[in-house]
């Protein structure tokens, strides 16, 4: 029922520099080989939403429903982290600090490994900024263990800081997401974690990507400008669709089809 | 004859939701919400806004209480409660509010308590704007929603 705002607000023909400049966001999300320079203007609306989930959606492959293990204090977070990853088909469990996050694994120092198989983790999902146990802290003591290191580590945070960004990186985060978290995120690290490759493109290493966007995440005080900046420079033809200048934080694993 | 009035209200909606876009009141993360909303989670999005009014009153509550204290020094504890707050508000597609708390942000990097102080100001009179614009939306959904489950006779 919601859906059709955005056709609303397209076929109103609000002038496009009258968008809140994040809706850029989407389009620069879009996989090049699928962005098409040509229709920009048609293409812009559309692309600006993720498709709709539809009941197909669900793998029908089946019975692997991965997983996540979400860490997150904020509730507000947790209930949206944990949607999407519902919508995702994915087994979530949301809890909200590390300390509970190592309990849950069974890291927290209690004779707990006992079985848990049935409870086997595909993805450990973290906030950064945590009061006690920061999400750092937390991808290190998971590193750290023989048990839990091989699971691949999602770091989330509002704050685009580099340095930050470069830490968790190093110490073995798959990836980091700046929030809000969207549903195109949450799908596409599920396939990533679905298809398995994971563990090869750890090895090549090509899969830690930082990010180089060449946007603010704060939005500017002064929406229309800087939208009009950046429109514009997105409409400049890129070298190639693979480049691998490619200003992303999304593994490189995205590009290779 | 059937669901005139339903039209007419998701007509008031779109138009309300369109007036906050243009406004820049709300970003195209509530979209993303309003997206996650189905048959099987018919209340995604009210669910989500009402645990974010709870949380965020919380938090300006803090706010406020730690400004008026005169004798007031943790601008460090005041940052953890204003990072939390932009942070659920960004989650929320919240972006005027988010936007002045970048200010009350930058106020509070400087220990400008009276900064701080106009800021928080700022955020209260915002966040009383969209808590009153969404409760605006969900009272039209509502609405809505029964309108569209009216029955009219069928006449032959």
């Amino acid at each position: 029922m919601f859906s059709s705002i955005a056709h609303y607000l397209h076929y109103k023909s609000l002038p496009l520099h009258s968008f809140p400049p994040p809706l850029y966001k989407y389009w620069k999300q879009i996989p090049h080989p699928f962005l098409d320079m040509g229709s920009v203007a048609g293409e812009f609306v559309r692309h600006v939403l993720p498709e709709k989930v539809g009941v197909s959606d669900h793998s029908a492959a089946g019975s692997e429903e991965l997983h996540v293990l979400a860490v997150d204090d904020s509730h507000v977070d947790r209930k949206v982290i944990e949607r999407l990853l519902k919508i995702s088909s994915c087994k979530v469990t949301a809890v909200e600090s590390g300390t509970r996050a190592l309990q849950f694994l069974g890291l927290d120092g209690e004779e707990n490994s006992v079985g848990f198989d049935g409870l086997k983790v595909n993805l450990i999902m973290t906030d950064y900024s945590m009061p006690g146990m920061t999400g750092y802290e937390l991808l290190k003591k998971i590193k750290e263990s023989k048990a839990f290191r091989k699971i691949p580590v999602v770091i989330m945070s509002s704050e685009n800081i580099l340095t930050r960004i470069d830490r968790c990186l190093e110490e073995g985060a798959e990836e980091f997401i700046v929030k809000p978290v969207k549903l195109s995120d949450v799908r596409r690290l599920r396939d990533f974690i679905m298809r398995g490759e994971g563990e090869e493109n750890r090895k090549k290493g090509n899969h830690k990507r930082k990010l180089q966007d060449d946007y603010s995440i704060s939005p500017p005080l002064s929406p229309a400008a800087s939208l009009d900046c950046e429109i514009s420079s997105l409409l400049l033809p890129s070298s190639s669709s693979s480049s691998p200048e490619c200003p992303s934080k999304r593994p490189r694993l995205w590009v290779e089809d | 004859m059937l669901g005139l009035g339903a039209d007419r209200l998701r007509a008031d909606m779109n138009r309300l939701l369109a007036l906050l876009f243009h406004q820049g009141v709300l970003d195209e993360q509530f979209l993303q919400l309003q997206q996650l909303q189905d048959e099987t989670s018919p209340n995604f999005v009210s669910e989500v806004v009402n645990i974010y009014f709870h949380e965020s009153e919380k938090l300006l509550r803090n706010l406020r209480g730690l400004l008026m204290d005169r004798e007031f020094s943790d601008y460090k504890k005041m940052g953890i409660h204003l990072n939390q707050f932009m942070g659920s508000s960004s989650s929320i597609g919240a972006k005027r509010v988010r936007n002045v708390c970048v200010a009350f942000r930058a106020a509070s990097e400087q220990n400008n308590r009276a900064g701080c102080l106009r800021a928080l100001e700022l955020v209260e009179h915002e966040y009383c704007y969209l808590k009153n614009k969404l409760h605006e939306l969900f009272q039209l959904e509502q609405q809505r929603v029964l309108a569209a489950g009216v029955r009219y006779p069928i006449q032959n």
